[in-house]
């Protein structure tokens, strides 16, 4: 029994975070969030070069060879960061399905591939997509596959090198790869709350695409990359409230009122203690996760979602109270918080409400 | 990171799980508090524990213990609470006086105190609070005075727990008035058999009296019971209350996991398609599994460094919240029913449990003192103070 991370891993981790400090400190928020991409592309390279694109790879396709408790390390500190880039797309999103083909696993590790995830699910689908039963749809033509239809809220769509589509074939859901160089689907970028992860709705119109897990195998595909995605989201949920909390502190100790630093009352300085206790809580189950979905382990399901609820959760009450111990510089447009806002609240809608997953938790109990 | 027991650890565990089957008394099973006829069998469950080799998991091989790494004393802990057994009758004396004795004793004092702690012939108690010293320990008024080669103790201590049953009590008082108060105090050990030792229970709102208080007038303490230096009492006392959060933790994630367990089973059988209820009960869950690894964070964190790091405010904190809701959840889903008091079933069961969670956030440290040691010590902001 040891719940600690290696030398190695907490060398990874403290060189993950002078690099993101450095390269993207929060005087560059506003400028990326409003770049026209939403991201600094030129950093895709330098996360490969870092051996973070290809951390869970195997050595022989060019990764890393390590697994999930390594991403899980550079999750957290990319939402420590607030990254603006396809890392949770291509690496938690995309990742599982990528892997029935070796050729992409290695486009993925040098850098040479970004993608995302189209679902066929429809409690995430907009509620115009969902009027429309919208869904995608495979047939086969030759040894390529054509997919139509329209699949929405589909994360960094726009800026993608490929996407893992979830397609309805002849023998049900199958995951394919359309690539932009020889798929050309009709994509609108939605205006999205968080502008560094925006939202798309893909529309594909008999589009090329190659198969890359038949039904029934990518059902399990589908269910392990769900796994990964949740337990991603926690740890960058846990990194975007250890962030949150590190400015309100820091406030809290220089801000003067009455003649004192506002952290010295306890209305003030109780608040950022539920955080921090919270956010202790969060990383653990989020460590737990991360330790499950390496593992494959019988919980990883279970720990996922607990973890994914909890932790956004926890996210989101960070900002809110960074905010108001801020006060009204905290409500203003140019303080970095509300971008960490912004993606805390992105990260609580992703997949399922709370509720649902407590729902969820609840039924394997009471059932079980 | 390993999450799974290591082959020594798994067989620890098979093994104490196999001698709790065998020897828990089935009248302490879900015991509520050392009253009454379970005092007696207390004892004697004690020395069985002790007897097996469960008393004194971490202390050093020199001093009569087992000399095993924290890890052992978590997996006891988990067990202990798994099979619904009480701990130990001298967790005080085990948890606190005894690693006291060891980081501050002299060799006489370690010879003479330890292995009774050991073998459960002595049992301790806690004479830290008082009515005019709750939170703010160091301003404790009970006085101490050199007089020839004794102390002599008058005063009040209040909240003791075993003080009814007690050999022997830690004590913290002031053998100096002028000066910087944490600097005027001094720490006994008080026999507490002593003439001038009066203890009274205090009656709690469940009904039961685990607590006491204790009064000294004019008590004789030999001199060679003093614990460090006169007017050194603040760092001896600094030591015990740092051992009170090592690895308590483990003990109340695994009450609270038999809470959790028992909830499940109510929510099931008698409020099993209630969405409110049900999301209720995932909530409590995951604060259980948060507590559980947040636990094996802080082990982990207790191995590599040798001390308890600010995880155990947490748990503590935390924990206490999610028993006080888990236990009202109960009570609400059990109905009107839970304000009858008869009996010894489920009803009865969670109505003291609930009632018993009140004393959660204000024992071992309230809430209010784990919220400012959390932002003055972890956050590093400013004393409210």
């Amino acid at each position: 029994m040891d719940f600690s991370f290696s030398p190695e891993q907490d060398q990874l981790r403290a060189h993950a975070r002078s690099f993101l400090e450095k390269r993207f400190p929060a005087t560059r928020f506003a400028e990326i969030a409003m770049s026209e991409d939403g991201w600094d592309r030129a950093s895709w390279p330098e996360l490969a070069r870092l051996g973070w694109t290809g951390a869970s790879i195997a050595e022989a396709q060019g990764g890393a060879g390590q697994g999930f408790v390594e991403e899980a390390i550079v999750f957290e500190e990319l939402g420590r960061a607030l990254y603006a880039g396809p890392y949770f797309s291509t690496v938690a999103l995309a990742l599982p399905a990528l892997a029935c083909a070796p050729d992409l696993l290695a486009k993925v590790a040098s850098g040479g591939l970004t993608a995302t995830l189209a679902p066929d699910d429809p409690v995430r689908q907009s509620a115009g997509a969902k009027a429309k039963g919208a869904a995608v749809e495979a047939r086969r033509a030759g040894d390529r596959w054509l997919l139509r239809g329209e699949t929405d809220l589909v994360p960094d769509a726009g800026w993608v090198d490929a996407f893992v589509v979830e397609a309805r074939g002849p023998d049900g859901i199958g995951l394919y790869l359309a690539e932009r160089h020889d798929a050309r689907p009709l994509i609108r970028v939605f205006d999205t709350v968080d502008t560094t992860r925006r939202l798309g709705r893909v529309t594909f119109d008999d589009d090329s695409a190659r198969i890359l897990a038949a039904p029934p195998a990518a059902t399990a595909i589908i269910a392990s990359t769900r796994r990964r995605a949740l337990a991603a989201l926690a740890l960058e949920a846990v990194g975007v409230a250890s962030f949150a909390l590190a400015l309100g502190v820091e406030h809290a100790k220089s801000r003067q009122q009455f003649g004192r630093p506002i952290g010295t009352y306890q209305a003030v300085s109780h608040k950022l203690a539920d955080t921090y206790v919270e956010t202790e809580l969060a990383r653990s189950l989020a460590y737990w996760a991360a330790w499950c979905v390496a593992e494959d382990d019988a919980q990883a399901e279970l720990a996922a979602v607990a973890a994914k609820a909890y932790a956004a959760e926890a996210a989101v009450a960070a900002c809110e109270r960074a905010i108001q111990v801020h006060g009204g510089m905290g409500f203003t447009w140019d303080h970095p918080l509300h971008r960490y806002y912004k993606r805390a609240l992105w990260i609580e809608s992703f997949d399922r409400s709370g509720a649902a997953h407590r729902a969820e938790i609840a039924q394997a109990l009471v059932a079980g | 990171m390993d999450l799974r027991d290591g082959p020594e650890e798994a067989a620890f565990r098979a093994t104490l799980r196999t001698w709790l089957a065998a020897n828990v008394p089935a009248e302490l099973r879900g015991l509520r508090g050392w009253t009454g006829p379970a005092l007696a069998l207390g004892r004697a469950w004690s020395k069985r524990l002790a007897g097996a080799g469960y008393a004194g998991l971490t202390w050093p091989k020199e001093y009569g213990g087992a000399g095993q790494p924290w890890r052992y004393q978590a997996v006891y802990l988990e067990e202990l609470a798994k099979a619904e057994a009480p701990q130990h009758l001298g967790v005080i004396g085990l948890g606190m006086a005894g690693p006291t004795i060891i980081a501050h004793g002299r060799p006489d004092q370690k010879a003479r105190y330890l292995a009774e702690i050991l073998s459960a012939d002595d049992i301790w108690c806690q004479g830290f609070s008082e009515p005019g010293s709750g939170s703010d320990l160091a301003s404790v008024r009970t006085r101490i005075e050199l007089v020839g080669d004794h102390f002599v103790v008058n005063g009040q201590k209040v909240w003791s727990s075993y003080a009814h049953i007690a050999d022997r009590c830690i004590l913290l008082g002031r053998s100096a008035v002028t000066g910087e108060k944490h600097e005027g105090l001094t720490y006994l050990v008080v026999d507490m058999k002593s003439p001038g030792v009066e203890v009274r229970p205090l009656r709690q709102i469940t009904g039961e009296a685990e607590f006491n208080e204790i009064f000294f007038t004019d008590v004789a303490v030999p001199k060679e019971n003093l614990l460090g230096e006169i007017g050194g009492g603040w760092r001896v006392a600094m030591t015990t209350l740092s051992h009170e959060r090592g690895t308590f933790g483990f003990a109340l994630a695994g009450a609270l996991d038999v809470a959790v367990r028992k909830l499940v089973a109510l929510a099931r059988e008698r409020a099993g398609a209630d969405a409110l209820v049900r999301d209720r009960v995932a909530r409590e869950w995951m604060d259980l599994q948060a507590l559980r690894y947040t636990n094996y964070r802080a082990l982990a964190r207790l191995e590599r460094t040798g001390a308890p790091g600010p995880e155990g405010s947490v748990a503590k904190l935390r924990w206490s919240e999610a028993n006080q809701r888990l236990t009202k959840l109960a009570i609400e889903i059990v109905g009107q029913e839970s304000q009858v008091a008869d009996g010894d079933g489920t009803p009865a069961y969670w109505r003291y449990q609930q009632l018993r969670s009140r004393g959660n956030t204000i024992e071992a440290g309230t809430s209010e003192i784990l919220r400012n040691i959390i932002a003055e010590r972890v956050l590093g902001l400013p004393r409210s103070r």
